[in-house]
């Protein structure tokens, strides 16, 4: 195992030689002094060396198939990097004004009308810095909607059990009161228990369509229109967006606001190459709420346009310092001008037929709860194989990461909703042939389970690291190594 | 795998137990729940002298796998919590109907313990849910 970078420190080794001063010293006040900086010593070498082989121990998009559905790791285009790394963008300091920034907020004011366009919204804000701050986003427009409006009694929101786990999380952080809807047979939401909770108290609903079984709410537009009728607001997830692009537009099925996540949808760096970044779009109820400054065109002659800040007449505010995660929106406005419509399109078409093809090859074996229905851009599986009932989805995971494969998401959907969860997303970048070597490990664990179960029980086997301990991870939560003095 | 039930008990369809004991309720989660849970790793337990409705969330407990909310059985005042699964939450894991036991409620209304599934019901809707999962 990779030793900890303190280990490999050795006293008085440098990575850098700083030049001889050129200036006069200056003795530090005494109270700012202290008597040691434990920070490891090593050299320029040791380092890359280190982090380097760190980085060959992941499981990473650039090296495995990364099918962790509800989460979208679909391949990262070089070409949005290069975007990114203009000096124009990348040197740009965020106090510049706008008179002197105008190529920035040409671009983000193209963004907001690209992700207003493609959602079919009137307005957008790009400063949530990722998902969850979009959604808390959302939820606080909605609550000054309802205050703007002298309706003071709305302090429940509705949320399916299939919904991400920061939907209830964001909802309480705003005060909110949060019901739990089940899901109907069919794996969407249950239409009776959703009428019973409507009424004069309800703030909203939030919904993630496609839900999180990969499947399209079926009864999405009388969902919406039955939130509506109670005074309610729809706020729409858009973790599973992948599946929408150029086909359907939450704003015309219904919904009042949604976010994006562009580091899921619009393939910008994600997980640990982060920032994320969550834009939050909104129609013509809520647009005058959105976080801001967002930008704002003025037309200055006939193809002359000006770009300024402008603040939304019943902003909430400020969600960030500045204006978002910019690089992460320089990347995200790259893939769609290289995409264009038709080809954002395609993104969804090929991200539902790689998800279908997967379903469609492992559904003898595996049981999925939904597989007499067509998936969206993914599908949900149990980690349950005839034949090997000791066998859980865990184990299943563990084993896909000795045929080089990254685990699909697992226990979630809950296993109240979902028993043994195994939650797959290939995104449209995979190949038939990468398709099929995943399939084909994914048949093959089914025949080791049977077979030899404590194969899968032991796995990984291939890992630098096997089984972990989950719960004394969770019970015992150290986040620190002690580093003993010497 | 068939979840052990206490016969002497009436149940919740999400999952909770219920037992009269003198003039009070004592309740937990089910042998089927904890074991659908996994290996819980933290419990929220409510305020003694907190009052809920039937059906309201009174705490919370937490897996590896999952978080879930945990129902009233009757409408009524917290009158104990069990502390002890503050720091031993794999109480509940080990022994669900006795050592597991999360809260004791004073009802505001006994006859409500009527609305409950008795032992042979949850069986039922057991043996239905343990079908499907299959």
């Amino acid at each position: 195992m990779e030793p900890l970078i303190f280990e490999l420190s050795s006293p008085g080794r440098q990575g850098v030689r700083l030049p001889e001063s050129d200036v006069p010293c200056y003795e530090l006040p005494s109270a700012l002094l202290r008597e040691r900086l434990p920070l490891p010593e090593v050299s320029q070498v040791d380092v890359t060396r280190h982090f380097t082989r760190l980085s060959q121990l992941n499981f990473a998009i650039d090296t495995t198939l990364y099918p962790l559905g509800s989460c979208t790791m679909k391949y990262n285009p070089r070409v949005n990097e290069d975007a990114a790394r203009l000096p124009g963008f990348a040197l740009l300091h965020p106090l510049t004004d706008a008179d002197a920034a105008q190529g920035a907020l040409c671009l983000m004011y193209e963004l907001q009308t690209y992700l207003a366009e493609i959602a079919g919204f009137k307005g957008v804000s790009l400063q949530p810095a990722a998902g969850a701050q979009g959604e808390f986003t959302g939820i606080l427009m909605m609550r000054a909607y309802h205050a703007d409006r002298g309706d003071h009694k709305r302090t429940k929101m509705l949320i399916p059990d299939s919904a991400h786990g920061t939907n209830p999380a964001s909802s309480a952080m705003a005060g909110l009161h949060v019901v739990e809807i089940p899901s109907d047979p069919r794996g969407n939401v249950d239409l009776a228990a959703l009428k019973a909770q409507l009424d004069d108290t309800v703030c909203g609903l939030m919904i993630t369509n496609p839900n999180t079984l990969g499947m399209f709410e079926e009864h999405i537009e009388e969902v919406c229109a039955l939130v509506h009728a109670a005074g309610g607001l729809v706020y729409g997830d858009g973790a599973n967006m992948n599946a929408l692009l150029g086909i359907a537009k939450p704003g015309e099925i219904g919904f009042d606001v949604i976010h994006y996540n562009l580091h899921k949808t619009f393939s910008t760096p994600h997980g640990g190459g982060g920032p994320g970044s969550g834009p939050v779009a909104a129609n013509e109820k809520l647009v005058d709420f959105l976080p801001g400054p967002i930008v704002r065109a003025v037309q200055e002659g006939e193809d002359e346009w000006r770009y300024e800040w402008h603040m939304p007449p019943k902003s909430i505010g400020r969600m960030r310092a500045f204006h978002g995660n910019f690089g992460v929106l320089v990347r995200a406005f790259t893939y769609i001008r290289v995409h264009g419509e038709a080809g954002l399109r395609a993104v969804s078409q090929h991200a539902v037929l790689n998800a279908n093809y997967v379903q469609a090859r492992l559904r003898d074996v595996y049981p999925f709860p939904h597989g007499e229905r067509f998936c969206m851009h993914e599908t949900c599986a149990q980690g349950k194989i005839a034949g090997a009932p000791s066998v859980v989805a865990l184990d299943i995971s563990k084993r896909l990461m000795d045929y080089g494969f990254h685990p699909p998401t697992n226990y979630f959907p809950l296993p109240k909703v979902v028993p043994e969860a195994l939650l797959i997303e290939p995104t449209e970048t995979e190949s038939k042939q990468t398709l099929d070597r995943f399939c084909d490990a994914m048949l093959q664990i089914a025949e080791e389970a049977r077979q030899n179960p404590q194969l899968l029980k032991d796995a990984p086997h291939t890992a630098p690291m096997k089984r972990l301990d989950e719960v004394k991870a969770a019970k015992e939560l150290v986040l620190c190594c002690v580093i003993a003095d010497d | 795998m068939a979840s052990k039930i206490d016969p002497s008990a009436r149940y919740l369809k999400t999952h909770e137990w219920a037992r009269i004991e003198g003039d009070e309720i004592v309740c937990g989660i089910s042998d089927h729940a904890q074991s659908a849970m996994n290996d819980l790793v933290y419990v929220e337990l409510p305020r003694v002298g907190a009052t809920y409705k039937a059906g309201e969330a009174f705490g919370v407990v937490e897996s590896v796998k999952a978080a879930s909310d945990v129902y009233m059985p009757v409408s009524g005042t917290i009158t104990a919590v069990n502390t002890q699964l503050e720091s031993k939450p794999e109480i509940i894991n080990q022994d669900p109907y006795q050592g597991g036991w999360m809260i004791r409620i004073k009802p505001d209304d006994m006859a409500e313990f009527n609305n409950l599934l008795d032992a042979d019901a949850y069986a039922q809707l057991l043996n239905e849910t343990e079908d499907t999962e299959d």
